[in-house]
């Protein structure tokens, strides 16, 4: 696995995340590290199977009726951003 | 002081002035908390109000800590992150609203490794203080839930902890603080209410002196929740209260838990708390669990990191926690943000999840992973086939010095998670007990069951107090 400065840019664009030159190369050591020791798991004698749970999960819906929820007022309560009742967001475009 | 179950008993008649014990405790847990910093935040209106409000129950008049990460209604909820500063949730998660139905008062949150990223609770978040073991200030209290851990076994009040493991962060505190720690079967508790860090791993478990009180507790959490459709629905068990009569009951010793790079005073330490089950009946047998021993690790930080990396996408500084100046488009916002309150280890698990799920790492990583946890499923469920425990140490040492831990790179830190990632990637019930201290400090024996089958750790755990 080739790790470099370019790779740990672009993860870090998908992560959000802005990086200091310093963090960048300490992120190059830590994932050089990581990712040889992590490697391992490419030769292991895996399933077929996928276990997203560690137990089978059986998804059952909710049946369709109203109940409360909360109140424009409340779910604003936690927030500096809002405007009119609404959240306010940073620029779209 | 009082036995937990008996003072219980005698608060729902009415023995007790609930109101001048809650004062008191308060009073304790914040002298404690100022040399060990065990509390991110004290509930202290709420935790009066619930004792003034004569509480009944299976928990009356208990004080109950809870984990940072699980969500308390009106009191600051933040899993220790600083972008969570400010947080004061709308509801209760559903494990604290049982408890407090079961006349449970919320004292306050319990310090963590921010969002639980860590075995030492010195990951912390910005701003926030590292918990210091109750044995010797210079140690670590073990993590995530280390202010749980500490403050249970420093509490001379009732008293019960709410802690929650991904990777062994109930066990791992309560082996390094000498107190039981207890992590139920994956979705026995409901997850409700909890900030998540990994969703397929995260369990809501529980902190006592001893396996009885610890038992209790998740008894009250426990069972089928609308909320949560990972939650079992399966009827819970009494296990609190079940029997210890371990004649016949298979004990399987984990053969790779004890050899290279296990300190052997622990080792023979857990050595003996077997041999004490065998003295009252238990069989003792050898087990080999190769796949788990080469490949938990891996694995268990894999399929961590990737969900952790989706769990942490929802936080861009908007509807709740630190906020920022609003400017700039969405991308530059979230990321001010982000790079602002995240933490060094929360930034590192947060790249190396979004890594393993990029495009063309996706399939050599974390499905490999989620295919490799079901390898080591099957081999956990062979064992089981043939015994009806599991025992290792709890963690492979003592509790380290800070000054050790600060030695460590993170691919070390990782490494000491060795012996608790088997049953949490499998979804296991285990549970930590105090044996007898090596180094003059405590050290637990990992106890596995098979799925929902706790009452098997409760039988076997009490033989050991």
């Amino acid at each position: 696995m080739n790790v470099d400065k370019a790779l740990i840019e672009a993860v870090a664009v998908n992560a959000r995340i802005a990086l200091s030159e310093k963090e960048k190369e300490r992120f190059v050591k830590d994932f050089k590290e990581i990712l040889e020791a992590f490697s391992i798991v490419s030769s292991a004698p895996v399933s077929d199977r996928i276990s997203v749970h560690p137990e089978p999960v059986v998804d059952v819906m909710r049946s369709d009726e109203p109940h409360t929820c909360l109140t424009q007022e409340a779910a604003l309560r936690n927030t500096q951003h809002k405007k009119d009742g609404y959240f306010k967001g940073p620029r779209a475009l | 002081m009082i036995e937990l179950r008996r003072y219980v008993k005698e608060v729902s008649q009415g023995e007790h002035d609930v109101v001048d014990i809650a004062r008191k405790a308060l009073a304790s847990a914040k002298s404690i908390d100022k040399e060990h910093a065990y509390f991110n935040t004290f509930a202290d209106e709420r935790f009066i109000e619930e004792a003034n409000a004569k509480p009944k129950g299976r928990l009356a008049g208990v004080a109950i800590s809870v984990k940072d990460c699980v969500c308390v209604k009106g009191v600051e909820s933040t899993a220790g992150s600083d972008i969570l500063r400010g947080y004061k949730p709308l509801f209760d998660a559903t494990a604290v609203e049982r408890v407090w139905k079961q006349g449970g008062m919320i004292i306050g949150k319990t310090s963590q490794d921010e969002f639980g990223f860590g075995g030492f609770s010195v990951n912390i978040g910005k701003g926030y203080r590292v918990p210091k073991n109750p044995f010797d200030t210079n140690r670590s209290c073990g993590g995530s839930s280390g202010g749980a851990a500490g403050m249970t076994r420093k509490a001379e009040f009732p008293h019960l902890a709410i802690g929650e493991s991904t990777g062994g962060s109930i066990t791992c505190p309560a082996a390094f603080c000498g107190v039981v720690g207890f992590c139920p079967t994956y979705g026995r508790v409901s997850r409700w209410g909890l900030i998540d860090y990994a969703n397929s791993l995260d369990k809501i478990g529980s902190m006592a002196k001893n396996v009885r009180d610890a038992a209790l507790l998740i008894e009250v959490m426990a069972g089928s929740d609308p909320q949560d459709s990972t939650c079992s629905d399966l009827p819970v068990e009494q296990f609190s209260t079940v029997d210890g009569d371990i004649k016949g009951l298979r004990v399987g010793i984990i053969k790779e838990a004890f050899g290279e790079g296990v300190d052997p005073a622990v080792a023979e330490s857990v050595k003996n708390a077997t041999r004490e089950l065998e003295a009252k009946g238990a069989i003792i047998k050898e087990i080999s669990l190769p796949l788990n021993a080469k490949y938990g690790i891996p694995t268990y930080y894999l399929i961590a990191m990737c969900e952790a990396s989706t769990n942490l996408a929802k936080y861009g500084g908007m509807r709740y926690g630190a906020h920022e100046k609003l400017e700039g488009d969405f991308n530059t916002y979230f990321t001010k943000v982000r790079t602002a309150h995240f933490g060094d280890e929360a930034k590192r698990r947060l790249m190396l999840g979004t890594f393993a799920r990029m495009a063309g790492y996706r399939d050599a990583y974390y499905l490999r992973a989620l295919k490799l946890r079901s390898a080591l499923i099957d081999e956990y469920k062979s064992a089981f086939k043939g015994v009806d425990v599991l025992a290792s140490p709890t963690m492979p040492m003592v509790a380290p010095t800070f000054d050790e831990i600060s030695k460590l790179t993170p691919l070390q830190n990782y490494m000491a998670d060795i012996l608790t990632v088997g049953p949490n990637v499998a979804g296991l019930p285990h549970i930590s007990v105090p044996v007898s201290p090596a180094h003059r400090m405590p050290v637990g024996i990992q106890l596995v069951a098979d799925h929902f089958k706790e009452s098997t750790l409760v039988r076997t755990g009490v033989n050991l107090e």
